[in-house]
């Protein structure tokens, strides 16, 4: 990707709510249009930063999952 | 390093046909610790989705927020004898169900550990970090004799019936 990422959390055996509630502590210190990158191994992660995104407005521009850890890029708003 | 990345599909989301709710009150009734676990979770859900969430605790709802070093509150004995038998604070909740005189929240809570699941006690931080409002009721502190010294720090004022369903009348409501 070329775009850089701004910030990176490891959200990685952490259980809902806090992959999300985490992600949205940390991206308010983001400017709009930076990256923000998650890794979560909840598999309800999945869903719910897609729905997180939808209801935020913020894009999910990659998502993707490599030996169990679910990886989000997300771009603020 | 060469790995096994894949592309997964994730179930598409709901479209918003329609303006989403912005707001989010919930009435914690209840001080059990298997509803207060699922308000404080839904509660900081909200505020991260950014909602403007708003959390009135009621009737027993209220001995969550009371502080746990706080032993017996209440101004005469009836309020005092019922703080004994239902102790506030986040560490001294019972389950609605198989409580087992304290060994089935014990075994949550070590489940919970297990499973990395936050506690009450974490959730409550990371909501008020997000800006939920903690609303305590004030007609349940009178009756119960609660005040606000017996209540932990960073909630806000205390407030009635209709301040909670001014706030609830454009808001997604929950009763727990």
């Amino acid at each position: 990707m070329s775009e850089t990422i701004t910030k990176t959390l490891d959200l990685k055996g952490l259980s809902c709510p806090l992959p999300i509630a985490k992600t949205a502590q940390a991206i308010r210190d983001l400017q709009p249009g930076e990256l923000i990158e998650s890794l979560a191994t909840d598999p309800g992660a999945v869903p719910d930063f897609n729905a997180w995104c939808t209801s935020t407005g913020n894009v999910l521009v990659e998502q993707t999952e490599d030996a169990g850890v679910f990886r989000f890029v997300i771009k603020k708003q | 390093m060469a790995t096994m990345e894949a592309t997964f599909e994730a179930p598409a989301p709901a479209r918003l046909e329609h303006v989403p709710h912005k707001k989010l009150v919930i009435m914690a009734w209840s001080g059990d610790l298997d509803k207060i676990w699922p308000t404080f979770i839904l509660g900081t859900t909200g505020s991260a989705m950014g909602m403007d969430t708003t959390i009135f605790f009621t009737f027993w709802g209220l001995f969550p927020l009371v502080r746990n070093d706080v032993h017996i509150t209440g101004e005469n004995w009836m309020q005092k004898m019922m703080s004994m038998m239902n102790r506030g604070g986040t560490e001294h909740l019972k389950l609605g169900k198989m409580n087992f005189a304290g060994m089935g929240p014990a075994m949550m809570k070590r489940l919970a550990e297990e499973h990395h699941v936050a506690t009450p006690d974490e959730l409550l931080e990371v909501a008020r970090d997000l800006g939920v409002h903690l609303v305590p009721c004030q007609m349940t502190m009178d009756l119960l004799g609660l005040s606000r010294e017996d209540l932990i720090d960073g909630i806000d004022e205390p407030a009635g019936a209709t301040t909670a369903l001014l706030e609830a009348q454009d808001a997604v409501t929950l009763f727990i």
